[in-house]
Parts: structure tokens; C-alpha cells; sequence
């Protein structure tokens, strides 16, 4: 079989992109656990970072949980309990917390684990889920009793992502 | 209008001859003359520059002005107006970045090293705005300028190999060599954009997963999808715009130099004869 010059070339890269196809895969599994930004609460018993390490431990803000109060030398400090569902970590940040953070918000926070369970965080920071809409539809859902955001994320997209709460009553609502 | 179809003209033997060099290559080589890509492009591009300001200001009216704040995130919410479409122009125009390489390489398309070469910069500097405006969205609402999670690496990643590309690809005397050893380091790098794209899906990140592409419906209510779309589609055109007007000034530059080439030629020889 003899392949003019074009086909040589085009199978020349096509081999080229298969094995650095290849090679990214493979590197990108072995490195998928070392690739993580933080560790869930459940992921602490299992990957064990040990007492004198700093990691980041990530979930969400359990409903309930937050108690604000000040440090003796009048700091703002926050206590609160990071959940992932099965297993839930008390947290204590001392500092000001993102503009962000509620209870339900998934948060990632940089601090170590004390002996007795508590995570002293030294860096606190909000992450917020794909979902946006306006506050007449985050309120109108809240309202009819569809979502509570300190419990988790909103409702299926479909179900909202065109409603329009306007009722006859209320103004018209500026924008198309 | 007779029933009859015309009778396909016979195509004299020359013209079939010459026909071969047009046609071989299917629509790939239609565009390849830069004389006809230079009548098409100047016929094209005054629309091209008019529908991107068009959309852009109704996009940006709607964006900045009409459509309403998110629930959480307040007004700060406008900044993916701008971040959202640098982000898709960044990984979109390196896919054609990728592409003119794959033409270049494999086929040695004329236009194609130029379109590379002219693609680079503009791609950088959307990768780079991409980059600033995730930044000053971070700092309010995460509380941080900048995390070295997998999305975040990764689109840095991209930007560095924005700028390598287009440095490279001028980094030759031989023009030649230059797009050649671009063209590869572009075809490498390509591996990035899905990495870019699933990074959110594969690892955790601090950044959140996508909300316009995902299998359920879009996780945007469409008072915010809308203009989002409008102002995706504003910059792609503006995008277009700026590469193509940059092809054709390197298309014309290419053309003055061999003229002027050719000129000293002339003036060189007709210098020798009156010498000699």
C-alpha cells in the first residue's frame, strides 16, 4: 500500500493525537486523587491528613448550624458544621466570612483537624452551585414552599428557569 | 422554463485541466487563493463589524441594564456577561487554532498558517480578560482573587499556550519553520480544551459546573440566559470580525513584501547592466 504525502502526514498526526490522547488520560487518572481542591467531610476517615497537616475541607454549611460570636480580643468568630450527608465536621473560623456564605452554601475551608474533632479553619471560602435566577423567582419558590435554600440546591432547573412569579396584582417586572 | 434540463455543457480540455487545481480538494481549497479570500472578506467584513455592534449593544443594554439581578449574587452577577463569552471565545478559538494547524500541517493550506499566526494574539488577550474577569468576580463572592483549582490551572494553561503560539510562530526568520513548529505546539495543546471543559466534572474545583451546556435543562433562569446568549454571540462576532481584518492585513502585507521584493530584484539587475 503506498499512502501520497498528504496521507502520510494526516496518519502521522492522527497517531500523534492518539498516543498523547493516551498519555493525557492515563496521567490525568493516576493524578485524580492528588488533583482534588478539597476533601469531603466522609473523604477525612478514609484518606486520614493527620493532626499537624493543613488541608481543604469542603461541603455545605448545615441548616442550623452557624453561630456567630466574638474571640475574647473582639474578633468576629463563626462556628459552624460542614456536611456531605453521611458524616458532618464542626468548623471554626475566626475573620471575616465571603459575602456568600449561608447555611445550605457549599463552602471549601483551609485550616487543620484538632484531636478533638474541630476544624480550625484559617481561610474560609464561599463556592456557589450553577444555578442563577432573580430574586422574584428565588422568592416565589421559597414562598410556595419549593425550595429552602439552607436545606440544599434549588429545585430542577426546568421547573423554574422560565417562571415568571408577576402576578396581577404585582408590577410588571423590568426586562424581557 | 422548458421541462428539459439543460444539457450539461462539455468542458473544453483545458479548462478541465485547469479546473484540477480549484476543485481537488472539495470546498477545502475554495478558499485557499488569497486574492478570492481577499474580494470575499472585504465584501463580508464592513456586515461582520455592523451585526457585532448591533448585538453587542442590545446585548450589553440587556445585560447591564434590563435583566435582573441574581438572588445571591446580587448585581456582581453582570460580570459573566463579559466572563461567560471570553470564556467560550478562549477555548472555541483554540479549537481553531487547532484546526488551521491540522489544514497547515497535513495539507499546507496557504491561508492557514496566516489565519494561525493572526488567531493567537486575539485568543490570548480573550483568554486573558477571561482570566481577569473570573478574577474580580472571585474576589466578592468566593473571597479570593484566584485558587489553583483544576479550572482555574487549566484555563492558565491555556492563556500560556495562547501566548507560546504566538510567540513561537514569529519566533523564526524562515516564516516557514516558525508556523510548522507552531502548528505543533497548538496541535499539543489542544489536549487541554477537554480538560478545560470536564476539569469542573472530573475533579472537585472551587469553581462550579457548567450551567448552559449540561443534559438537564440550563440552570439559568432566561431573563439571565437571554442576554447572556445575545452577548456570547455580539463577541463571537466582534471575534470574527477582528481575525478576519487581521488575515487580510497579513494577506496584503505578504503581497507588498513581494512586490517590493521583486522591485529591489528589478532595480538590482537594471544596476548591474549599467555597471557591466
Amino acid at each position: 500500500m503506498s499512502l501520497s504525502r498528504k496521507q502520510r502526514r494526516m496518519w502521522l498526526v492522527v497517531l500523534a493525537g492518539l498516543g498523547l490522547g493516551t498519555a493525557t488520560a492515563l496521567t490525568l487518572t493516576a493524578f485524580q486523587d492528588n488533583l482534588v481542591f478539597f476533601l469531603a467531610p466522609s473523604d477525612i476517615a478514609t484518606k486520614n491528613p493527620g493532626p499537624d497537616r493543613a488541608f481543604r475541607l469542603g461541603g455545605l454549611v448545615e441548616a442550623g448550624s452557624l453561630q456567630r460570636r466574638q474571640t475574647s480580643d473582639g474578633r468576629p468568630e463563626a462556628l459552624f458544621r460542614v456536611t456531605d450527608g453521611p458524616v458532618t465536621v464542626p468548623v471554626s473560623y475566626v475573620g471575616v466570612l465571603p459575602d456568600l456564605f449561608r447555611e445550605g452554601q457549599g463552602v471549601v475551608t483551609l485550616g487543620k483537624l484538632g484531636a478533638d474533632g474541630q476544624f480550625r479553619a484559617s481561610e474560609v471560602l464561599a463556592r456557589h452551585d450553577e444555578t442563577y435566577m432573580p430574586p422574584e423567582v428565588a422568592d416565589a419558590l421559597k414562598r410556595s414552599g419549593h425550595w429552602d435554600p439552607s436545606k440544599g440546591a434549588a429545585p430542577p432547573a426546568a421547573s423554574w428557569n422560565t417562571l415568571t412569579p408577576g402576578q396581577p396584582a404585582a408590577p410588571e417586572r423590568s426586562g424581557g | 422554463m422548458s421541462s428539459t434540463p439543460p444539457a450539461p455543457r462539455p468542458a473544453p480540455r483545458s479548462a478541465s485541466l485547469s479546473a484540477a487545481s480549484p476543485r481537488a480538494g472539495g470546498g477545502l481549497h475554495r478558499f485557499a487563493n488569497p486574492g478570492r479570500f481577499l474580494r470575499m472578506t472585504e465584501r463580508v467584513l464592513p456586515w461582520l463589524w455592523a451585526a457585532a455592534g448591533l448585538v453587542l449593544a442590545v446585548g450589553a443594554a440587556w445585560a447591564l441594564v434590563f435583566s435582573p439581578p441574581d438572588w445571591q449574587q446580587g448585581e456582581t452577577v453582570r460580570i459573566m456577561y463579559v466572563h461567560v463569552p471570553m470564556a467560550w471565545l478562549a477555548m472555541g478559538g483554540y479549537l481553531g487554532l487547532a484546526i488551521a494547524s491540522l489544514m497547515s500541517l497535513i495539507w499546507r493550506h496557504p491561508l492557514a498558517d496566516l489565519a494561525a499566526r493572526e488567531l493567537s494574539p486575539v485568543g490570548a488577550m480573550v483568554t486573558a480578560l477571561c482570566l481577569a474577569t473570573g478574577s474580580l468576580w472571585g474576589r466578592p463572592m468566593w473571597g479570593t482573587w484566584w485558587a489553583w483549582d483544576a479550572r482555574m490551572t487549566s484555563v492558565l494553561v491555556l492563556f500560556f499556550l495562547w501566548v507560546g503560539h504566538a510567540a513561537l510562530v514569529r519566533a523564526f526568520d524562515e516564516e516557514e519553520r516558525g508556523a510548522r513548529a507552531a502548528a505543533i505546539l497548538a496541535l499539543i495543546g489542544a489536549v487541554n480544551l477537554p480538560v478545560i471543559k470536564w476539569s469542573v466534572d472530573w475533579f472537585n474545583t472551587l469553581h462550579q459546573s457548567a450551567s448552559v451546556t449540561r443534559v438537564a435543562a440550563p440552570g439559568l433562569h432566561v431573563d439571565i440566559l437571554y442576554p447572556l446568549l445575545t452577548c456570547a454571540l455580539g463577541f463571537s462576532l466582534a471575534f470574527a470580525a477582528l481575525v478576519l481584518a487581521r488575515v487580510r492585513a497579513a494577506v496584503m502585507e505578504k503581497r507588498l513584501r513581494q512586490l517590493q521584493l521583486a522591485q529591489a530584484r528589478q532595480n538590482d539587475t537594471r544596476r548591474n547592466e549599467v555597471a557591466g
